[in-house]
Protein backbone atom coordinates (compact mmCIF):
# COMPACT_ATOMS: atom_id res chain seq x y z
CA UNK A 1 0.00 0.00 0.00
CA UNK A 2 1.04 3.49 -0.59
CA UNK A 3 2.17 5.53 2.40
CA UNK A 4 -0.49 8.48 2.22
CA UNK A 5 1.19 11.96 1.44
CA UNK A 6 0.04 14.27 4.18
CA UNK A 7 1.31 17.75 1.78
CA UNK A 8 -2.58 18.48 1.73
CA UNK A 9 -2.81 18.73 5.65
CA UNK A 10 0.17 21.32 5.86
CA UNK A 11 -0.87 23.10 2.20
CA UNK A 12 -2.86 26.02 4.20
CA UNK A 13 -0.30 26.79 7.21
CA UNK A 14 1.85 27.26 4.37
CA UNK A 15 0.22 29.38 1.95
CA UNK A 16 -0.62 31.77 5.15
CA UNK A 17 3.29 31.03 6.45
CA UNK A 18 4.88 32.46 2.96
CA UNK A 19 2.03 35.31 2.94
CA UNK A 20 2.61 36.86 6.38
CA UNK A 21 6.38 35.70 7.60
CA UNK A 22 8.52 34.54 4.20
CA UNK A 23 7.16 37.43 2.01
CA UNK A 24 7.56 39.97 4.91
CA UNK A 25 11.11 39.25 5.25
CA UNK A 26 12.00 39.02 1.74
CA UNK A 27 10.29 42.28 0.67
CA UNK A 28 11.81 44.08 3.89
CA UNK A 29 15.69 42.86 2.08
CA UNK A 30 14.30 44.56 -1.03
CA UNK A 31 13.19 47.93 0.76
CA UNK A 32 16.44 47.69 2.83
CA UNK A 33 18.16 48.63 -0.32
CA UNK A 34 16.25 51.54 -1.13
CA UNK A 35 15.41 54.88 -0.13
CA UNK A 36 12.12 53.97 0.55
CA UNK A 37 9.82 57.20 2.32
CA UNK A 38 6.27 57.64 3.19
CA UNK A 39 5.04 59.97 -0.02
CA UNK A 40 8.52 60.52 -1.68
CA UNK A 41 9.36 58.53 -4.51
CA UNK A 42 11.49 55.15 -3.99
CA UNK A 43 14.85 54.82 -5.41
CA UNK A 44 17.24 51.98 -5.68
CA UNK A 45 20.55 53.24 -2.85
CA UNK A 46 22.36 49.57 -2.46
CA UNK A 47 23.79 49.30 0.54
CA UNK A 48 24.01 52.86 1.61
CA UNK A 49 20.86 52.50 4.17
CA UNK A 50 23.23 49.74 5.83
CA UNK A 51 26.54 52.13 5.46
CA UNK A 52 24.18 55.06 7.23
CA UNK A 53 23.75 52.98 10.46
CA UNK A 54 27.10 52.75 10.94
CA UNK A 55 27.59 56.22 10.96
CA UNK A 56 24.61 56.90 13.37
CA UNK A 57 24.94 57.13 16.87
CA UNK A 58 21.57 56.76 17.87
CA UNK A 59 21.65 53.31 16.92
CA UNK A 60 25.30 52.43 17.94
CA UNK A 61 23.69 53.82 21.32
CA UNK A 62 20.75 51.93 21.05
CA UNK A 63 23.14 49.03 20.69
CA UNK A 64 24.56 49.58 23.91
CA UNK A 65 21.66 50.09 25.62
CA UNK A 66 20.08 46.83 24.14
CA UNK A 67 23.22 44.79 25.24
CA UNK A 68 22.99 46.58 29.07
CA UNK A 69 18.99 45.51 28.98
CA UNK A 70 19.56 41.74 27.60
CA UNK A 71 22.46 40.59 29.82
CA UNK A 72 20.64 41.85 33.03
CA UNK A 73 16.74 40.66 31.71
CA UNK A 74 18.37 37.11 31.46
CA UNK A 75 20.79 36.96 34.45
CA UNK A 76 18.41 37.50 37.24
CA UNK A 77 15.36 35.85 36.14
CA UNK A 78 17.71 32.68 35.63
CA UNK A 79 19.13 33.15 38.92
CA UNK A 80 15.48 34.37 40.43
CA UNK A 81 13.39 31.86 38.39
CA UNK A 82 15.85 28.58 39.42
CA UNK A 83 15.46 29.52 43.20
CA UNK A 84 11.04 29.53 42.65
CA UNK A 85 11.76 26.32 40.73
CA UNK A 86 13.79 24.77 43.50
CA UNK A 87 10.93 26.19 46.21
CA UNK A 88 8.25 24.33 43.48
CA UNK A 89 9.73 21.41 43.48
CA UNK A 90 9.03 20.85 46.87
CA UNK A 91 5.47 19.44 48.09
CA UNK A 92 3.50 21.38 49.59
CA UNK A 93 -0.43 22.28 50.14
CA UNK A 94 -1.39 24.73 47.36
CA UNK A 95 1.36 24.27 45.42
CA UNK A 96 -0.70 23.79 42.27
CA UNK A 97 -2.88 27.36 42.80
CA UNK A 98 0.25 29.07 44.04
CA UNK A 99 2.32 28.08 40.92
CA UNK A 100 -0.79 29.73 38.99
CA UNK A 101 -0.49 32.79 40.92
CA UNK A 102 3.35 32.87 40.26
CA UNK A 103 2.91 32.93 36.73
CA UNK A 104 0.20 35.82 36.05
CA UNK A 105 2.96 38.05 35.74
CA UNK A 106 3.99 36.50 32.72
CA UNK A 107 0.60 36.19 31.49
CA UNK A 108 -0.95 39.64 32.61
CA UNK A 109 -1.71 42.16 29.65
CA UNK A 110 1.65 43.86 29.11
CA UNK A 111 0.87 47.08 28.35
CA UNK A 112 -1.97 47.11 31.48
CA UNK A 113 1.12 45.83 34.10
CA UNK A 114 3.40 48.96 32.66
CA UNK A 115 0.66 51.28 33.70
CA UNK A 116 0.80 50.42 37.08
CA UNK A 117 4.39 49.90 37.15
CA UNK A 118 4.69 53.54 35.75
CA UNK A 119 2.46 54.73 38.81
CA UNK A 120 4.26 52.48 41.26
CA UNK A 121 7.78 54.28 39.95
CA UNK A 122 6.47 57.93 40.29
CA UNK A 123 9.08 59.46 42.30
CA UNK A 124 6.54 62.05 44.51
CA UNK A 125 3.40 59.09 45.08
CA UNK A 126 4.65 55.69 43.92
CA UNK A 127 4.63 53.10 46.38
CA UNK A 128 8.22 52.27 45.80
CA UNK A 129 9.88 54.82 47.53
CA UNK A 130 8.08 54.81 49.89
CA UNK A 131 8.47 50.84 50.91
CA UNK A 132 12.70 52.24 49.92
CA UNK A 133 11.47 55.00 52.75
CA UNK A 134 10.57 51.90 54.84
CA UNK A 135 14.15 50.64 55.27
CA UNK A 136 15.89 53.60 55.25
CA UNK A 137 16.56 53.97 51.22
CA UNK A 138 16.52 57.97 49.86
CA UNK A 139 13.71 57.80 47.19
CA UNK A 140 14.92 57.68 43.66
CA UNK A 141 14.23 58.43 40.17
CA UNK A 142 13.97 55.56 39.01
CA UNK A 143 12.61 55.32 35.17
CA UNK A 144 12.70 58.99 35.34
CA UNK A 145 16.61 59.56 35.64
CA UNK A 146 18.59 58.25 32.55
CA UNK A 147 21.46 56.31 35.27
CA UNK A 148 18.32 55.01 36.72
CA UNK A 149 15.87 53.97 33.71
CA UNK A 150 17.35 51.06 32.30
CA UNK A 151 18.14 49.06 35.96
CA UNK A 152 14.08 50.16 36.62
CA UNK A 153 13.01 48.55 33.24
CA UNK A 154 15.03 45.22 33.79
CA UNK A 155 13.17 45.07 37.63
CA UNK A 156 10.21 45.18 35.66
CA UNK A 157 11.26 42.55 32.99
CA UNK A 158 12.58 40.29 35.08
CA UNK A 159 9.40 40.40 37.29
CA UNK A 160 7.31 39.26 34.51
CA UNK A 161 9.68 36.66 32.84
CA UNK A 162 10.93 34.51 36.30
CA UNK A 163 7.97 32.53 36.04
CA UNK A 164 9.50 31.38 32.66
CA UNK A 165 12.66 29.92 33.81
CA UNK A 166 11.11 28.85 36.45
CA UNK A 167 8.61 26.37 34.54
CA UNK A 168 11.45 25.49 32.31
CA UNK A 169 13.84 24.64 35.01
CA UNK A 170 10.87 22.69 37.04
CA UNK A 171 10.69 20.58 33.80
CA UNK A 172 14.19 19.71 34.37
CA UNK A 173 13.84 19.01 38.26
CA UNK A 174 11.31 16.78 37.27
CA UNK A 175 13.42 14.82 34.94
CA UNK A 176 16.29 14.12 37.99
CA UNK A 177 16.52 10.71 39.30
CA UNK A 178 16.59 10.69 42.92
CA UNK A 179 19.61 8.17 43.61
CA UNK A 180 22.65 10.53 43.84
CA UNK A 181 20.05 12.90 46.62
CA UNK A 182 20.12 9.42 48.50
CA UNK A 183 23.56 9.05 48.54
CA UNK A 184 24.39 12.63 49.19
CA UNK A 185 22.13 12.41 51.82
CA UNK A 186 24.05 9.78 53.50
CA UNK A 187 27.04 11.24 53.08
CA UNK A 188 25.53 14.30 54.97
CA UNK A 189 25.79 16.71 52.03
CA UNK A 190 24.66 20.21 53.36
CA UNK A 191 21.49 21.53 51.00
CA UNK A 192 23.99 24.05 48.95
CA UNK A 193 26.59 21.57 48.52
CA UNK A 194 23.65 19.49 47.15
CA UNK A 195 22.44 21.68 44.64
CA UNK A 196 26.14 22.90 43.79
CA UNK A 197 26.86 19.53 42.77
CA UNK A 198 24.31 17.38 42.17
CA UNK A 199 21.54 19.49 40.87
CA UNK A 200 22.97 22.31 39.17
CA UNK A 201 24.75 20.33 36.82
CA UNK A 202 21.64 17.78 35.99
CA UNK A 203 19.66 21.02 35.45
CA UNK A 204 22.47 23.19 32.85
CA UNK A 205 20.75 21.94 29.78
CA UNK A 206 17.32 23.38 30.86
CA UNK A 207 19.07 26.77 32.24
CA UNK A 208 20.68 27.04 28.62
CA UNK A 209 17.37 26.81 27.03
CA UNK A 210 15.61 29.19 29.22
CA UNK A 211 18.21 31.56 29.30
CA UNK A 212 18.32 31.54 25.06
CA UNK A 213 14.61 32.30 25.44
CA UNK A 214 14.87 34.88 27.92
CA UNK A 215 17.74 35.84 25.37
CA UNK A 216 15.22 36.12 22.26
CA UNK A 217 12.69 37.94 24.16
CA UNK A 218 14.73 40.19 26.05
CA UNK A 219 16.83 41.83 22.89
CA UNK A 220 12.83 42.46 21.37
CA UNK A 221 11.39 43.67 24.86
CA UNK A 222 9.31 46.56 23.35
CA UNK A 223 5.98 46.91 25.22
CA UNK A 224 6.51 47.50 28.46
CA UNK A 225 9.91 50.27 26.84
CA UNK A 226 7.67 51.64 25.04
CA UNK A 227 4.35 51.88 27.25
CA UNK A 228 7.11 53.15 30.85
CA UNK A 229 9.17 55.46 28.78
CA UNK A 230 8.78 55.71 25.11
CA UNK A 231 13.01 55.29 25.37
CA UNK A 232 13.58 58.62 27.43
CA UNK A 233 14.23 60.11 29.51
CA UNK A 234 16.00 61.31 26.29
CA UNK A 235 17.16 58.52 24.36
CA UNK A 236 18.66 56.49 27.62
CA UNK A 237 16.70 53.53 27.43
CA UNK A 238 16.15 54.02 23.86
CA UNK A 239 16.86 49.95 22.73
CA UNK A 240 17.29 48.79 19.17
CA UNK A 241 13.58 47.97 18.72
CA UNK A 242 12.34 51.28 20.28
CA UNK A 243 15.18 52.90 17.72
CA UNK A 244 13.41 50.94 14.98
CA UNK A 245 9.89 51.96 16.34
CA UNK A 246 10.53 55.44 15.53
CA UNK A 247 12.15 55.09 12.40
CA UNK A 248 9.91 53.67 10.64
CA UNK A 249 6.88 54.78 12.15
CA UNK A 250 7.50 58.26 13.42
CA UNK A 251 9.90 59.66 10.73
CA UNK A 252 7.97 56.90 8.45
CA UNK A 253 11.75 56.65 6.89
CA UNK A 254 10.65 52.71 5.83
CA UNK A 255 13.81 51.78 3.84
CA UNK A 256 15.94 52.57 6.52
CA UNK A 257 13.82 51.12 8.87
CA UNK A 258 14.02 47.86 6.62
CA UNK A 259 17.69 48.06 6.80
CA UNK A 260 17.44 48.23 11.11
CA UNK A 261 15.12 45.06 11.21
CA UNK A 262 17.68 43.35 8.99
CA UNK A 263 20.56 43.89 10.98
CA UNK A 264 18.75 43.65 14.44
CA UNK A 265 17.81 39.98 13.38
CA UNK A 266 21.37 38.84 12.48
CA UNK A 267 22.22 40.65 16.00
CA UNK A 268 19.92 37.99 17.52
CA UNK A 269 21.09 35.34 15.50
CA UNK A 270 24.54 36.10 16.61
CA UNK A 271 24.10 36.41 20.02
CA UNK A 272 22.33 33.11 20.04
CA UNK A 273 25.35 31.47 17.89
CA UNK A 274 27.47 33.10 20.75
CA UNK A 275 25.63 31.46 23.37
CA UNK A 276 25.83 28.18 21.35
CA UNK A 277 29.50 28.37 20.98
CA UNK A 278 29.86 28.97 24.71
CA UNK A 279 27.71 25.96 26.12
CA UNK A 280 29.63 24.23 23.57
CA UNK A 281 32.85 25.02 24.94
CA UNK A 282 31.62 24.55 28.84
CA UNK A 283 30.88 20.67 27.65
CA UNK A 284 34.79 20.35 25.88
CA UNK A 285 36.21 21.60 28.91
CA UNK A 286 33.88 19.43 31.51
CA UNK A 287 34.63 16.66 28.62
CA UNK A 288 38.48 17.51 29.23
CA UNK A 289 38.60 17.99 32.84
CA UNK A 290 37.00 14.22 33.18
CA UNK A 291 39.36 12.34 31.25
CA UNK B 1 18.75 10.72 66.14
CA UNK B 2 16.41 11.65 69.26
CA UNK B 3 12.82 11.88 67.51
CA UNK B 4 11.98 15.18 69.29
CA UNK B 5 15.26 16.59 67.73
CA UNK B 6 14.12 14.84 64.03
CA UNK B 7 10.83 16.55 64.73
CA UNK B 8 12.79 20.02 65.21
CA UNK B 9 14.46 19.61 62.50
CA UNK B 10 11.03 18.97 60.66
CA UNK B 11 8.93 22.05 61.64
CA UNK B 12 12.41 24.05 61.12
CA UNK B 13 12.50 22.40 57.25
CA UNK B 14 8.72 23.22 57.01
CA UNK B 15 9.04 26.78 58.40
CA UNK B 16 11.78 27.54 55.67
CA UNK B 17 10.06 26.06 52.79
CA UNK B 18 7.02 28.39 53.51
CA UNK B 19 9.25 31.49 53.79
CA UNK B 20 10.74 31.02 50.90
CA UNK B 21 7.28 30.37 48.98
CA UNK B 22 6.02 33.59 50.80
CA UNK B 23 9.20 34.94 49.30
CA UNK B 24 8.75 34.13 45.67
CA UNK B 25 4.84 34.43 45.38
CA UNK B 26 4.79 37.49 46.70
CA UNK B 27 6.13 40.22 44.11
CA UNK B 28 3.07 38.66 42.04
CA UNK B 29 0.73 38.58 44.67
CA UNK B 30 1.61 42.08 46.60
CA UNK B 31 1.12 43.93 42.39
CA UNK B 32 -2.10 42.73 41.55
CA UNK B 33 -3.16 43.37 45.10
CA UNK B 34 -1.73 47.28 44.79
CA UNK B 35 -3.30 47.36 41.35
CA UNK B 36 -6.67 46.35 42.63
CA UNK B 37 -5.97 49.13 45.33
CA UNK B 38 -5.00 51.99 42.98
CA UNK B 39 -7.95 50.99 40.70
CA UNK B 40 -10.77 51.61 43.66
CA UNK B 41 -9.72 54.42 45.11
CA UNK B 42 -10.51 58.23 44.61
CA UNK B 43 -7.80 60.63 43.39
CA UNK B 44 -7.56 62.00 46.60
CA UNK B 45 -6.35 58.71 48.15
CA UNK B 46 -4.56 57.90 44.75
CA UNK B 47 -2.17 61.04 45.72
CA UNK B 48 -2.03 60.57 49.38
CA UNK B 49 1.28 60.11 51.03
CA UNK B 50 2.42 57.60 52.39
CA UNK B 51 0.20 56.11 50.65
CA UNK B 52 -3.22 54.28 51.17
CA UNK B 53 -3.77 50.40 50.84
CA UNK B 54 -7.26 49.74 51.67
CA UNK B 55 -9.32 53.35 51.34
CA UNK B 56 -12.26 54.25 53.55
CA UNK B 57 -14.36 54.43 50.60
CA UNK B 58 -14.42 52.17 47.28
CA UNK B 59 -14.56 54.31 44.11
CA UNK B 60 -16.59 52.12 42.19
CA UNK B 61 -17.13 54.75 39.86
CA UNK B 62 -13.89 53.89 38.44
CA UNK B 63 -14.90 50.95 36.64
CA UNK B 64 -18.48 52.26 36.01
CA UNK B 65 -17.38 55.27 34.15
CA UNK B 66 -14.64 52.62 32.19
CA UNK B 67 -17.74 50.44 31.38
CA UNK B 68 -19.97 52.78 30.43
CA UNK B 69 -18.28 55.16 27.66
CA UNK B 70 -19.50 53.44 24.59
CA UNK B 71 -15.50 53.81 22.94
CA UNK B 72 -15.09 51.07 25.67
CA UNK B 73 -17.58 49.04 24.14
CA UNK B 74 -16.32 49.13 20.83
CA UNK B 75 -12.46 48.23 21.94
CA UNK B 76 -13.71 45.18 24.04
CA UNK B 77 -15.38 43.99 20.74
CA UNK B 78 -12.00 45.08 18.24
CA UNK B 79 -10.43 43.18 20.79
CA UNK B 80 -13.13 40.23 20.50
CA UNK B 81 -13.53 40.10 17.14
CA UNK B 82 -8.95 40.18 16.52
CA UNK B 83 -8.49 37.92 19.02
CA UNK B 84 -11.19 35.65 17.96
CA UNK B 85 -10.63 35.60 14.15
CA UNK B 86 -6.59 35.05 14.67
CA UNK B 87 -7.22 32.19 17.10
CA UNK B 88 -10.15 30.39 15.00
CA UNK B 89 -8.05 31.11 11.73
CA UNK B 90 -4.84 29.56 13.11
CA UNK B 91 -6.36 26.70 14.49
CA UNK B 92 -8.18 25.97 11.15
CA UNK B 93 -4.46 26.02 9.17
CA UNK B 94 -2.28 25.32 12.11
CA UNK B 95 -3.98 21.91 13.50
CA UNK B 96 -3.58 20.10 10.38
CA UNK B 97 -0.54 21.50 9.88
CA UNK B 98 0.81 20.20 13.10
CA UNK B 99 -0.68 17.12 12.11
CA UNK B 100 0.77 16.75 8.67
CA UNK B 101 4.28 17.57 10.12
CA UNK B 102 4.32 15.23 12.56
CA UNK B 103 3.75 12.45 10.73
CA UNK B 104 5.96 13.29 7.93
CA UNK B 105 8.70 13.78 10.78
CA UNK B 106 9.61 16.81 8.83
CA UNK B 107 11.57 18.20 11.66
CA UNK B 108 13.32 20.71 9.74
CA UNK B 109 10.26 22.61 8.32
CA UNK B 110 10.06 23.57 12.38
CA UNK B 111 13.31 26.28 11.19
CA UNK B 112 10.19 28.51 9.91
CA UNK B 113 8.13 28.56 13.02
CA UNK B 114 11.95 29.40 15.20
CA UNK B 115 12.39 32.29 12.52
CA UNK B 116 9.00 33.59 13.42
CA UNK B 117 9.71 33.83 17.08
CA UNK B 118 13.45 35.20 16.51
CA UNK B 119 12.18 38.15 14.31
CA UNK B 120 10.93 41.34 15.87
CA UNK B 121 7.57 41.84 15.51
CA UNK B 122 8.15 45.45 14.12
CA UNK B 123 9.66 43.79 11.32
CA UNK B 124 6.30 41.98 10.08
CA UNK B 125 5.00 45.74 10.43
CA UNK B 126 6.81 47.87 7.69
CA UNK B 127 5.88 45.55 4.53
CA UNK B 128 3.00 44.36 5.98
CA UNK B 129 2.06 48.15 6.85
CA UNK B 130 2.52 49.05 3.01
CA UNK B 131 0.36 45.74 1.92
CA UNK B 132 -2.36 47.19 3.68
CA UNK B 133 -1.58 50.30 2.69
CA UNK B 134 -1.92 49.72 -0.95
CA UNK B 135 -5.09 47.38 -0.45
CA UNK B 136 -6.86 50.03 1.08
CA UNK B 137 -7.13 47.85 4.06
CA UNK B 138 -6.12 50.70 6.59
CA UNK B 139 -9.28 52.01 8.78
CA UNK B 140 -10.60 48.29 9.50
CA UNK B 141 -10.08 45.31 11.27
CA UNK B 142 -8.54 43.33 8.66
CA UNK B 143 -4.94 43.80 8.81
CA UNK B 144 -5.00 43.72 12.70
CA UNK B 145 -6.94 40.07 12.16
CA UNK B 146 -4.12 38.72 9.35
CA UNK B 147 -1.04 40.36 11.29
CA UNK B 148 -2.21 38.53 14.95
CA UNK B 149 -1.76 35.43 12.73
CA UNK B 150 1.78 35.83 12.85
CA UNK B 151 1.48 35.41 16.83
CA UNK B 152 -1.31 32.64 16.69
CA UNK B 153 -0.38 30.63 13.77
CA UNK B 154 3.18 29.14 14.94
CA UNK B 155 2.12 28.80 18.46
CA UNK B 156 -0.45 26.24 16.99
CA UNK B 157 1.49 24.59 14.75
CA UNK B 158 4.37 24.25 17.18
CA UNK B 159 1.93 23.08 20.43
CA UNK B 160 0.31 20.96 17.84
CA UNK B 161 3.38 18.94 16.35
CA UNK B 162 4.57 18.14 20.01
CA UNK B 163 1.09 16.73 20.40
CA UNK B 164 0.30 14.77 17.61
CA UNK B 165 3.79 13.29 18.03
CA UNK B 166 2.79 11.83 20.84
CA UNK B 167 -0.31 10.08 19.86
CA UNK B 168 -0.58 6.79 19.14
CA UNK B 169 -0.27 5.50 15.53
CA UNK B 170 -1.47 2.06 16.06
CA UNK B 171 -5.34 3.23 15.69
CA UNK B 172 -4.57 5.51 12.83
CA UNK B 173 -2.55 2.35 11.04
CA UNK B 174 -5.62 0.02 11.25
CA UNK B 175 -8.01 2.33 10.47
CA UNK B 176 -6.13 3.26 7.23
CA UNK B 177 -5.77 -0.43 6.48
CA UNK B 178 -9.67 -0.82 6.66
CA UNK B 179 -9.48 1.70 3.81
CA UNK B 180 -10.02 5.08 5.58
CA UNK B 181 -8.82 8.14 3.47
CA UNK B 182 -6.50 10.10 5.08
CA UNK B 183 -8.58 13.04 5.93
CA UNK B 184 -11.16 10.80 7.43
CA UNK B 185 -8.49 9.31 9.81
CA UNK B 186 -8.16 12.87 10.56
CA UNK B 187 -10.93 13.68 11.09
CA UNK B 188 -12.26 10.64 12.62
CA UNK B 189 -9.36 9.19 14.90
CA UNK B 190 -6.04 11.63 15.32
CA UNK B 191 -8.20 14.78 15.84
CA UNK B 192 -10.62 13.14 18.74
CA UNK B 193 -7.66 12.04 20.72
CA UNK B 194 -5.52 15.45 20.15
CA UNK B 195 -8.41 17.52 21.96
CA UNK B 196 -6.44 18.60 25.17
CA UNK B 197 -3.60 19.80 22.38
CA UNK B 198 -6.10 21.84 20.56
CA UNK B 199 -7.01 23.38 23.90
CA UNK B 200 -3.65 24.19 25.19
CA UNK B 201 -2.90 25.86 21.84
CA UNK B 202 -6.47 27.67 21.87
CA UNK B 203 -5.61 29.07 25.13
CA UNK B 204 -2.20 30.15 24.30
CA UNK B 205 -3.53 31.83 20.90
CA UNK B 206 -6.13 33.50 22.54
CA UNK B 207 -3.83 35.16 25.46
CA UNK B 208 -0.72 36.31 23.48
CA UNK B 209 -3.15 37.78 20.83
CA UNK B 210 -5.33 39.64 23.32
CA UNK B 211 -2.10 40.94 24.95
CA UNK B 212 -0.55 42.00 21.72
CA UNK B 213 -0.06 45.96 21.48
CA UNK B 214 2.89 46.71 18.91
CA UNK B 215 0.75 45.87 15.77
CA UNK B 216 -2.19 47.53 17.43
CA UNK B 217 0.07 50.71 17.93
CA UNK B 218 0.64 50.78 13.96
CA UNK B 219 -2.13 49.15 11.97
CA UNK B 220 -5.05 50.54 14.50
CA UNK B 221 -6.66 53.98 13.83
CA UNK B 222 -9.30 55.60 16.61
CA UNK B 223 -12.33 53.38 15.80
CA UNK B 224 -10.34 49.94 15.29
CA UNK B 225 -8.19 50.06 18.65
CA UNK B 226 -8.24 46.57 20.61
CA UNK B 227 -8.03 47.32 23.99
CA UNK B 228 -4.47 47.39 24.84
CA UNK B 229 -3.78 50.20 22.25
CA UNK B 230 -6.93 51.70 23.86
CA UNK B 231 -5.35 51.50 27.66
CA UNK B 232 -2.05 52.83 26.10
CA UNK B 233 -3.96 55.89 24.69
CA UNK B 234 -5.64 56.96 27.81
CA UNK B 235 -2.20 57.63 29.57
CA UNK B 236 -1.55 60.60 27.57
CA UNK B 237 -4.69 62.08 28.27
CA UNK B 238 -5.41 61.46 30.87
CA UNK B 239 -2.12 61.63 33.06
CA UNK B 240 -3.09 62.31 36.69
CA UNK B 241 -6.36 60.11 37.04
CA UNK B 242 -4.79 56.87 38.29
CA UNK B 243 -7.70 55.26 39.82
CA UNK B 244 -9.86 54.96 36.18
CA UNK B 245 -6.80 54.26 34.20
CA UNK B 246 -5.67 51.45 37.11
CA UNK B 247 -9.52 50.34 36.37
CA UNK B 248 -9.03 49.89 32.63
CA UNK B 249 -5.94 48.30 32.97
CA UNK B 250 -7.11 45.86 35.44
CA UNK B 251 -10.17 45.14 32.98
CA UNK B 252 -8.38 44.47 29.96
CA UNK B 253 -5.68 42.09 31.66
CA UNK B 254 -8.67 40.61 33.49
CA UNK B 255 -9.61 37.44 31.14
CA UNK B 256 -6.24 36.65 30.78
CA UNK B 257 -5.39 36.84 34.63
CA UNK B 258 -8.73 34.44 35.02
CA UNK B 259 -7.40 31.81 32.24
CA UNK B 260 -4.20 31.97 33.88
CA UNK B 261 -5.67 30.84 37.02
CA UNK B 262 -8.83 28.31 35.68
CA UNK B 263 -6.41 26.74 32.87
CA UNK B 264 -3.02 27.18 34.77
CA UNK B 265 -2.23 23.20 33.88
CA UNK B 266 -2.45 23.62 29.70
CA UNK B 267 -0.99 26.93 30.11
CA UNK B 268 2.23 25.53 31.78
CA UNK B 269 1.97 22.57 29.80
CA UNK B 270 1.76 24.62 26.52
CA UNK B 271 4.91 26.94 27.52
CA UNK B 272 7.03 24.24 28.68
CA UNK B 273 6.84 21.65 25.94
CA UNK B 274 7.12 24.91 23.42
CA UNK B 275 10.32 26.48 25.42
CA UNK B 276 11.78 23.43 26.40
CA UNK B 277 11.72 21.80 22.78
CA UNK B 278 13.45 25.18 21.76
CA UNK B 279 10.85 27.81 20.74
Amino acid sequence: MRPPSYWPFVIPALVVVLAIIIFPWVFTIWMSLNEWKVGSPTTFVGVSNYLRLTGDPRFIEAIGHTLVYTVLSVLLPLVFGTFAAVVFHQKFAGRGFLRGIFIMPMMATPVAIALVWTMMFHPQLGVLNYLLSLVGIPAQLWVFHPATVIPSLVLVETWQWTPLVMLIVLGGLAAIPTEPYESAQIDGASLWQVFRFITLPLIMPFLFIAGMIRMIDAVKSFDVIFAITQGGPGSASETINIYLYSVAFTYYDLGYGSAIAVVFFLLIVLLAAVMLYARQRMLWTEIASDA
Amino acid sequence: MTPSRFNMRQIIGKISLWFAVLVIVSPAILFFLWMLSLSLKFEIDNAAYPPVFIPEHFAWKNYTDVLASNRFVTYFFNSLIVTGSATVLALMVGVPAGYGIARMAAHKSAIVILIARITPGLSYLIPLFLMFQWLGLLGTLVPQIIIHLVVTVPIVIWIMIGYFETTPLELEEAALIDGAGRWQVFRHVALPIAKPGIAVAFILAVIFSWNNFVFGIVLAGRETRTLPVAVYNMISFDQLSWGPLAAAALIVTLPVLLLTVFAQRQIVAGLTAGAVKGG
